[in-house]
């Protein structure tokens, strides 16, 4: 499989939010910042880079069909690690994101990557493919967090543009569906031309 | 090589080693960050502690003290310079925030005058009631240097003098709420030595 394609899918073409759709869930509710979502996106991108690695390294041991049990554990595995380890080492990044770390679990973005493509892959390209689609994830959030923020309180990450309330509905969970959908629109532009 | 055949013997195989290898990892990662998250909780705590109440040299959190309010506990920090009581950091709480419990450390003189309120945890909105937080709006300026006793600490919308939010008067209620709380077990109970 030519790599640099299985790299790059995931930003636009196979984009996990954008096109997929999936993970929508932590996409929606972290979102209310650029930050917030970068870190959210970091996040899922460690816990999707070593699932897939564990996953395509083990997937001959594991009987068919006790493989989406074994999936899971492993990524709970890895999702429990994250988050001691982030409230051990970012506090302030914790406090803001804590509620939606465990969430991570149940993101069926990260349990399709794993049966999907790491349980029928060579380790090198699941390997890549880890990282493809952790970071598109990550970009996908960094932007609709970044339009959220934009929007909702006149800022970027943190740094006030304009003085003053912007429109308060984007930080709210509403407009994380409103800015979705702008967002969806505009990729479906760029995946046709 | 083959994958292995869905046998019995080989599921239950699988399922062993996988919980057992998860299981034990973290443990181990457990028990590494188990004293870094401790460590950073309390240094959250005695930041908080050292912006509520005046300079002080003694360890407040080593002779903390609880008081009971109607089945709840209240937590006192008594803060001294060379032996002598120089204000008291209290750790207050809410529950009838905007979203869930609202929990405050609101630093009082010795005549009960408050001299500073940090935000310890809430879950209020962002972009809305979150400017309860001293670094996001100066809300809590109208609090500082004031003493319970000598005004209506309410939001104007209760006829009190507080200026509340806008489009979070709950939130800046149960603001005021918790002071309050703070301030009569602090009259009433908080006979510190």
């Amino acid at each position: 499989m030519n790599q640099a394609k299985n790299f790059t899918k995931g930003f636009v073409r196979e984009n996990p939010v954008f096109i997929l759709m999936l993970g929508l869930c932590p996409a929606l509710g972290t979102t209310t910042s650029a930050f917030n979502g970068f870190g959210m996106g970091m996040a899922t991108l460690f816990v999707v880079l070593m699932s897939n690695i564990v996953v395509s390294i083990f997937k001959d041991f594991i009987p068919n069909k006790v493989r989406i049990p074994s999936y899971i554990v492993i990524i709970a595995s890895f999702v429990t690690i994250t988050d001691l380890v982030m409230e051990a080492f970012m506090g302030g990044l914790h406090a803001e994101l804590g509620l939606f770390i465990p969430l991570i679990v149940v993101n069926c973005f990260v349990l399709g990557r794993a049966e999907a493509f790491a349980s029928k892959n060579t380790l090198f390209s699941s390997t890549i493919d880890g990282i493809g689609m952790g970071l598109a994830f990550t970009m996908a959030l960094t932007m609709l967090g970044a339009t959220r923020e934009l929007l909702g309180a006149n800022a970027l990450f943190g740094v006030e543009l304009i003085e003053g309330d912007g429109m308060l509905v984007f930080v709210l969970a509403p407009g994380a569906f409103i800015a979705l959908g702008y967002l969806i629109a505009l990729m479906n532009k760029l995946k046709k031309d | 090589m083959a994958k292995r055949e869905s046998n019995f013997k080989n599921m239950v195989l699988t399922l062993f080693v996988v919980t057992l290898v998860a299981s034990t990892s973290l443990a181990l990662v457990y028990e590494v960050t188990k004293e870094p998250i401790r460590l950073a909780a309390l240094e959250r705590k005695n930041n908080a502690i050292m912006q509520v109440v005046p300079e002080f040299n003694n360890m407040p959190n080593e002779e903390e003290y609880t008081v009971e309010v109607n089945g709840d506990e209240l937590v006192f920090y008594p803060a001294r310079m060379d032996g002598e009581l120089v204000g008291v950091a209290i750790e207050t709480f809410t529950r009838r925030g905007y979203s869930g419990t609202i929990e405050l450390m609101v630093g009082l003189l010795p005549d009960g005058t408050i001299h500073g309120i940090e935000v310890l945890r809430h879950s209020e909105t962002p972009g809305l009631g979150d400017k309860i937080e001293t670094d996001k709006s100066d809300f809590y300026k109208q609090f500082v240097g004031r003493n319970p006793g000598d005004f209506t600490m309410k939001v104007r919308q209760d006829n009190g003098e507080i200026d509340g939010i806008t489009a979070s008067t709950i939130t800046a209620r149960a603001y005021c709420e918790a002071v309050q709380l703070a301030y009569d077990v602090f009259i009433e109970k908080g006979d510190i030595k």
